[in-house]
């Protein structure tokens, strides 16, 4: 973990403009999502969530948390309503325009979903070489963000050669080496001890700092006590609950204009 | 920079997945094994068919008493006012008397004297035009006799049964062989495209997840294609390299011995290897890229 605490690059990173909160990052309508087997993943969820946000996605296994994700990613289709990222609606974007719209997103994948043939260097490196960053870039930003997630010992060693938690501090790398404005992390500490878990909490809150938007689900409830940032409760596919937490730092968003927010957008 | 890369990928990918590698390299190295020596053998086949084809002639025998002049009279006819007609040999009296006695000299020995008569042997431009040319020389009556055209030639044969076996065998031997060789090239491409569709199968997952990061297809796809097109070129190279060992050490010491091998219609080794080699590539390289699209659908 000192790695984490030595690089301040990213906290120290300029920030980005204050969001226009007219705009949510995420909009989900009356969204509705049932899987061909009759499973349903997301039952009319309706949500939104501001530019610069950081929110939890809580609930029970088969609550829907990672149907939300992979809507969001565009991996499936809903089967109703309307699901908007930076208020474009997903349904617009053609099959050819898909990856340019997912190199905009860093997801942490609940199985890692590292490449096996690639070591952790290359892993990371992937999401730079698809969209044809130079080698001078890649060469910098790459151990840059392995130091930040401390595995800078293990660059050359493959994803079979990791433990669970380095595994997921790879997906973490990857997901933001390409420092995407919306990062969503899918149970990013389900294999972590509680000391790691503390470490790649401080640095999903550092990567927010920079002013991406970041989503995390997960069943970690002392970590979301102890965070204490907005929470959407998930059942069975539905919002039951919607709570913007303790303020953090004097940096963030006032709490209750966020609550503002989405109540006019959820009663649209 | 892009090529270098997707070059570098290609050989990444074989490096980490040496059994499909070898699997795809090793279908293509079969597959050309077998087209390579299977190809040479039909042409020899289809020439030695031909070569027995060519043997098929028409015999057009003169009368007993014919004088030097009408049989100048005729070969003239033959040679210039016939068609389809290859080539004439004129086939004396004596001559044919020597070759029938050395095949049943006894019948002859009982003979005495030499009942055979002068005659012709006319080679056919082509064979299956042999009908044609005694047709012409020897025109049905509407009665259904034959009659000649000229009244120096006494009779037109040709070994009829014999002539309709050569022409049918021939022409069987040729379709089968034809057949056999369009069935060989369709197993083939099969065989080395789905080799390579499974050995994608297993890493449809890699596919997925690059699909995930935001790789757009083309992406994906150009390190497969060059991994097919080095495979197939690695699996060429060596099918050919045993093929020409094969028959220098093999096939061209026999040739000697046996006229079917060094039958004049079989293609020449280089122009053989290059066809094979092309055929490896395009199909590897095809059968990756195409196989690849159903999984690029995330
Ligand atoms: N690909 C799929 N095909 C069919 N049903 C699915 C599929 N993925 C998820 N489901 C179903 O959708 C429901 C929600 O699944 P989801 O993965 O979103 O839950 P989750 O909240 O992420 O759970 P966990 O906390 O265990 O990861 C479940 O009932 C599940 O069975
Ligand atoms: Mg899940």
């Amino acid at each position: 973990m000192a790695a984490l605490e030595q690089s301040s690059r990213v906290a120290a990173a300029p920030r980005r403009e204050r969001p226009t909160p007219q705009v949510p990052v995420v909009e989900l309508r009356h969204v509705t999502k049932r899987y061909e087997g009759g499973d349903v993943g997301l039952d009319d969820c309706s949500l939104a969530i501001s530019r610069g946000e950081f929110v939890f996605i809580v609930g029970h296994s088969g609550s829907g948390k990672s149907t939300l994700m992979r809507l969001l990613m565009k991996e499936t289709e809903p089967t109703e309503g309307i699901v908007r990222v930076a208020g474009r609606d997903l349904r617009d974007i053609g099959r050819r325009k898909v990856p340019y719209y997912r190199r905009n997103i860093g997801m942490v994948f609940q199985d890692f979903k590292l490449l096996p043939n690639r070591t952790v260097y290359d892993n990371v490196a992937y999401a730079l070489q698809v969209t044809g960053s130079s080698r001078r870039e890649i060469r910098t930003k790459v151990p840059d963000i392995l130091r930040l997630t401390g595995l800078s010992t293990k660059l050359h060693n493959y994803p079979d050669q990791l433990s669970g938690g380095e595994q997921q501090r790879v997906a973490i790398a990857r997901a933001f080496v390409n420092h995407p404005p919306l990062l969503l992390a899918d149970e990013p500490t389900g294999n972590l001890d509680p000391e790691t878990s503390i470490g790649i909490m401080q640095l999903l809150y550092r990567i927010n700092r920079t002013g991406s938007t970041v989503i995390v689900a997960t069943h970690d409830v002392a970590m979301v006590d102890k965070m204490r940032r907005r929470v959407i409760e998930l059942q069975r596919g539905r919002v039951v609950r919607d709570q913007a937490a303790a303020r953090y730092s004097g940096g963030e968003p006032n709490t209750a204009e966020l609550g503002a927010i989405l109540k006019e957008h959820l009663e649209l | 920079m892009k090529l270098g890369f997707f070059l570098k990928e290609a050989l990444r990918s074989m490096r980490r997945n040496p059994i499909p590698s070898f699997a795809a390299m090793a279908s293509v190295l079969v597959t050309l094994l077998v087209l390579g020596v299977f190809i040479p053998v039909v042409q020899a086949t289809t020439g030695a068919a031909n070569e027995v084809r060519d043997k098929v002639a028409l015999e057009v025998y003169l009368k007993p008493d014919v004088t030097d002049a009408q049989i100048q009279r005729v070969r003239d006819r033959l040679v210039n006012e016939t068609e389809h007609v290859e080539s004439v040999r004129f086939v004396s009296k004596e001559e044919a008397y020597k070759r029938e006695s050395k095949r049943n000299p006894e019948a002859y020995e009982l003979l005495g004297s030499n009942p055979l008569p002068d005659s012709f042997r006319i080679t056919p431009d082509d064979p299956d035009n042999i009908q044609a040319i005694r047709n012409a020389l020897a025109p049905m009556t509407p009665s259904g006799e034959r009659t000649v055209v000229d009244p120096a030639i006494d009779e037109v044969k040709n070994r009829k049964e014999e002539t309709d076996k050569i022409l049918t065998a021939t022409h069987v031997v040729k379709l089968a062989m034809g057949v056999l060789c369009g069935l060989l090239i369709v197993a083939s491409a099969l065989l080395v495209s789905n080799t390579i569709r499974l050995s994608l199968f297993s890493r449809r997952r890699e596919v997925e997840v690059m699909k995930l990061v935001g790789a757009t297809d083309s992406f994906i796809r150009w390190p497969f294609v060059l991994e097919g097109v080095i495979l197939g070129c690695l699996g060429g190279v060596l099918a050919i390299l045993l093929l020409a060992v094969g028959k220098i050490a093999f096939v061209d010491p026999l040739a000697e011995d046996f006229a079917l091998i060094s039958a004049p219609e079989t293609m020449s080794l280089p122009l053989l290897a290059l066809l094979l080699m092309l055929a490896a590539i395009v199909v590897s390289a095809l059968g990756s890229g195409l196989s690849l699209r159903r999984f690029l659908k995330v």
